[in-house]
């Protein structure tokens, strides 16, 4: 049995005594694709945090490559809720692709030609090379958004965590976006967080339901228990059951060979409406 | 007295040199605040150097070297009380901005005599910048520029995306307060130009300016200190002209600048926009 790229035992963290996650037990093995759902406020986001080092775990155990959370950056990449970026940085695209590059250690002020070809690359896998002279804020929410997955992916990293990248994308970023994820390489561990249960990237080999504990599917298709954990308990025939029902039936499909489908291939170039 | 007599001054060479070495510093720390959002933090900095200035004059010591040391000492305290209780930052800032300005105001009570020399820190005093505080300034240059172009990729990293800056392991903690010590000496170098209480608008009023027509964080430090340069040397003629306080008469110059930029390019959009609108 392989050993899992991120293990999490009994894990719990609080803001100021109240709690944000406990009893938490995750198991990522490389290559899968997990998309973390839940409710705002559900802990998704502290759950991230704490995986890529930026919290400490108050209790429990956080195994990152068989190591502490931050020991190996340059095997993680990070794609952060874009609205934390500063809007009006004065950066080209490829210049915030570069960013991916500062680990802490290398120096100096001029990036290198390699560096520079290394920056093309990650921008050609995220579909968004000729967009690498444009200035960050003529850009659009979804191009943006695909600008900061090249920042990830500039070290090609063997993890690669998102945070919410789909909020506030409209439906042809969207598809762009997991486009661009599904064209990853298999051996390219995603894991997604999205509060949105519509989230229908063929390639997600497991749900993880994250409301201050956490469920896994085991497979890609919500279960009542992690519906019942993000939402509570509804009646048959209240509306809001329906209305879960009807996001089990629709949003998250079986995929059974949806793995299969995430090749070497680099995505196709797409060019974005403003 | 014409042109060319005025620049043989000694006085008049020093303010423009110390004009030159103001605008380097001017052009990257300012840069830096406003990327980073640490406008409100540099006015709270500046304003505690004040407590510097009055330390120095109470024990006699360089004014400069003295709130030099005194204001990064309290830029490290607000940086590490600001990291502790973000939510209270912006009270946070102001307990220090006034106590330092309290520090400094009863220091000078306690100090005999009337000293006279405190208003050219308070309003700056470009004309009278000694021989020593330009090579005080110069080496604050050599220091700032240096460590921002030895760090320069973790500063724009940090500066852009401080959480991604961290997963890939930079230590953003530490060039946060790097970053705060080199505002405080920013801000103590530039008292001699424009005085403590009109530091920020000489911090702020570039970088904005060169932001609409810059690309990358050291174009803009570049473009701003540019501006700094030309609203230092602009002020500095007017000051001279109209017999008027060169601190005052610098900012002023900038701000006459940015309203006519500001207006000249709200013109022309609108221009633009008639001229494209189908009949």
């Amino acid at each position: 049995m392989q050993a899992p790229i991120i293990e999490i035992c009994e894990l719990a963290y609080a803001y100021d005594n109240t709690p944000a996650l406990s009893g938490v037990n995750v198991r990522i093995n490389r290559g899968d694709f997990i998309a973390v759902i839940g409710p705002n406020g559900g802990g998704k986001t502290t759950l991230m945090r704490l995986i890529l080092g930026l919290l400490e775990p108050q209790q429990g155990q956080i195994l990152v490559f068989g190591a502490p959370p931050g020991s190996n950056p340059a095997r993680i990449g990070y794609v952060p809720q874009h609205s934390n970026t500063t809007q009006g940085f004065p950066a080209s695209a490829e210049q915030v692709v570069l960013m991916g590059l500062a680990q802490g250690k290398r120096r100096g002020f001029r990036f290198t030609a390699s560096e520079r070809e290394a920056a093309d690359r990650a921008m050609q896998r995220a579909g968004v090379l000729d967009l690498r002279h444009r200035r960050l804020n003529e850009l659009s929410g979804g191009q943006r958004q695909r600008i900061l997955i090249a920042r990830a992916l500039i070290t090609q990293p063997e993890l690669l965590i998102l945070d919410e990248p789909l909020s506030n994308i409209d439906p042809y970023g969207r598809q762009c976006i997991l486009e661009t994820l599904t064209g990853l390489d298999a051996h390219t561990t995603v894991v997604m967080v999205s509060h949105d249960l519509g989230i229908t990237a063929n390639a997600v080999t497991d749900i993880i339901a994250v409301n201050h504990y956490a469920l896994s599917a085991g497979g890609s298709k919500l279960t009542p228990a992690m519906l019942a954990l993000m939402y509570g308990t509804h009646e048959a025939g209240c509306p809001v059951h329906a209305l879960l029902q009807q996001m089990v039936d629709s949003a998250i499909v079986e995929a059974p060979t949806a793995h299969a489908q995430r090749t070497h291939a680099t995505t196709e170039h797409t060019h974005e409406p403003r | 007295m014409n042109l060319a007599d005025l620049l043989h001054q000694t006085f008049m060479q020093h303010a423009l040199i110390a004009s030159l070495l103001v605008s380097i510093t001017c052009g990257v720390i300012g840069a830096l605040v406003v990327v980073n959002r640490l406008i409100f933090m540099a006015g709270g900095i500046a304003h505690t150097a004040y407590g510097g200035v009055g330390l120095a004059f109470f024990l006699g010591a360089p004014v400069l070297p003295t709130a030099g040391l005194f204001t990064a000492g309290a830029a490290v305290i607000l940086g590490t009380l600001t990291q502790t209780k973000r939510e209270r930052t912006d009270t946070l800032i102001g307990v220090i901005w006034a106590a330092g300005m309290a520090f400094g105001i009863i220091m000078i009570n306690l100090t005999p005599g009337y000293n006279v020399g405190l208003m050219s820190y308070l309003f700056g005093s470009i004309l009278t910048v000694p021989a020593h505080d330009l090579w005080v300034m110069l080496g604050i240059d050599v220091v700032i520029v240096g460590l921002t172009l030895f760090f320069y990729r973790d500063i724009l990293s940090f500066s852009f995306d401080p959480d991604f800056a961290r997963s890939r392991g930079i230590p953003v903690r530490w060039l946060y307060f790097m970053l705060l010590i080199m505002v405080a000496e920013a801000v103590v170098m530039m008292i001699q130009v424009v005085g403590l209480i009109l530091v920020i608008a000489l911090l702020t009023l570039p970088p904005y300016l060169a932001e609409r027509h810059t690309k990358s964080l050291v174009g803009l430090m570049v473009a701003s200190g540019v501006w700094s340069l030309v609203f230092c040397v602009g002020g500095l003629a007017v000051a001279y002209q109209f017999d008027l306080s060169s601190g005052a008469s610098i900012i002023a110059t900038a701000c006459a600048i940015y309203l006519m930029f500001i207006t000249g390019q709200t013109g022309w959009q609108w221009l633009r926009a008639q001229t494209q609108t189908p009949a």
